[in-house]
């Protein structure tokens, strides 16, 4: 039996774990983009709180990942359902290259730019929303799409501790030693994250400021 | 309180300082006033304070210590978003958003001051107009734009609002000669026109003979000497003449009013 045929006659297994993996990096990843922007905004107008927000991002990055599932798992409330354990870890890891890229876009943007909207008489707000942001959206973006092709990767992981995803076939495949069963997990994931991968640089390419 | 608007200086700084948290002092003692419609030009080397002075007129910076006027009322005690809104600021790196097209750039003051739609857009040919730029250019974006073309932007976004004072931060001095000498021109033009204060500063002796009323020379920080451009030629401050020696002959023909 060919891998195609395995898919085929498990199409429904596979898109119901196709979709549980989506909705694992989804959420996370959102999470991350609502916790993360904000923080590389503060980092970036007060210089003094950089240091310990990147630092504690750039650690929370080195913990190995099967290590802070385990961490994780006695937490009450969290442990009680593995896809919000999965979740907070997932959102953790895609924190660090959404803030740093947050952080290096506003930082990027021209001094001469927000110079002249200060002088001109623009509210901070104002110079945020109108000027900053939108002149580090593409930084911002490519930040994004770092976390989401890691985070797909990582979400596989996520079987472990039984949050489902496209892991479940791997660790099942990896325990009977069948192949088949290990690329039904790993190429969904591949083919995801590609996906994610180009339909985000499209977008990064064509919000990139002049 | 009515802020004194028909006298006395539109600009004034009293015993104005400013020092760095390093301590490092960038400006000491400045008495200084600009009166309504002068061109006053700040004149020195870089690190003088001329920036320094400028920007403490549109509190980009607060003085240490000493008082800034504008209008007769203390610029600590005004709100800052206002005063800024009520001051033209041009500046050499011109500093346009680039992801905003000409009409939006020029237009953008009035937009956060919630004019019509229609009205910014009048007001944004007129100021086209006004700068010498084609009707056309109000949809470019500032990339497509020469240097010369983005600071007549830079002055048509600075005059949006209408503003009664005009500070401007070395405007022309990144622009080719040919471009500098005619906007210089165009400059004295509509500043003839216009009738604005204006505060300018730059390091440049042949402009600030050729576009001030008055020259205030600067120099580590510290005032020197307050002249129209033809005393300054004939000036005996050991400065002024070490100006005027190091930009050579043909100044006489270059000073503005003092010639004419």
């Amino acid at each position: 039996m060919n891998l195609f045929h395995f898919l085929l006659q498990n199409h429904e297994q596979v898109l119901e774990l196709t979709l549980e993996h989506l909705w694992l990096v989804g959420i996370s990843t959102l999470l991350a983009v609502l916790i993360g922007i904000p923080l590389g905004i503060l980092s970036a107008h007060w210089p003094v709180l950089n240091k310990p927000v990147l630092g504690t991002a750039n650690i929370i990055q080195t913990i190995p990942s099967l290590a802070l599932f385990g961490f994780l798992l006695p937490v009450p409330w969290l442990g009680d359902r593995a896809d919000r354990l999965a979740i907070l870890a997932l959102t953790l890891y895609a924190l660090l290259p959404v803030i740093r890229n947050t952080y290096t876009g506003i930082r990027g943007v021209d001094p001469a730019v927000v110079e002249a909207g200060r002088g001109m008489g623009l509210t901070s707000r104002q110079l945020l929303f109108q000027v900053e942001l939108p002149l580090a959206l593409s930084v911002i973006l490519s930040g994004v799409r770092v976390a989401v092709v890691v985070s797909v990767g990582l979400a596989t992981i996520a079987a472990a501790i039984g949050a489902g995803g496209l892991g479940e076939f791997i660790f099942r495949g990896l325990a009977m030693v069948n192949n088949q069963l290990i690329l039904a997990g790993a190429i969904p994931a591949a083919v995801m994250a590609l996906t994610a991968d180009f339909g985000l640089g499209w977008l990064e390419k064509r919000l990139r400021p002049r | 309180m009515e802020p004194n608007l028909a006298k006395g200086p539109v600009i004034e700084f009293c015993n104005v300082a400013y020092t760095l948290p390093n301590g490092q002092q960038l400006l000491s003692r400045l008495n200084l006033q600009v009166q309504r419609g002068e061109t006053l030009v700040l004149l020195g080397r870089s690190g003088s304070g001329k920036t320094t002075t400028l920007k403490l007129v549109n509190r980009l910076l607060n003085p240490t210590s000493g008082v800034v006027r504008v209008n007769g009322a203390p610029t600590a005690e005004s709100d800052v978003i206002r005063l800024r809104r009520s001051i033209g600021y041009v500046i050499q790196d011109v500093g346009l958003f680039p992801h905003f097209t000409v009409e939006r750039n020029i237009g953008l003051v009035p937009r956060i001051e919630g004019w019509p739609t229609e009205r910014i857009h009048r007001r944004v040919e007129e100021l086209l107009q006004m700068v010498g730029l084609e009707k056309q250019m109000a949809s470019r974006y500032p990339h497509q734009l020469s240097g010369g073309q983005r600071q007549r932007v830079g002055v048509a976004r600075a005059l949006a609002a209408d503003p009664a004072i005009l500070l401007m931060d070395e405007p022309f001095g990144a622009l080719d000669a040919l471009t500098r000498d005619q906007l210089q021109r165009e400059f004295l033009s509509l500043q003839q026109r216009l009738g604005k204060t204006v505060v300018f500063v730059t390091h440049d002796l042949r402009e600030a003979l050729r576009l001030g009323s008055r020259i205030a020379l600067m120099d580590a920080g510290r005032l020197v000497t307050v002249l129209p451009p033809g005393d300054f030629l004939r000036s005996s401050d050991p400065l002024a003449a070490a100006y005027v020696q190091a930009f050579g002959d043909g100044l006489d023909s270059a000073a503005n009013r003092g010639a004419s």
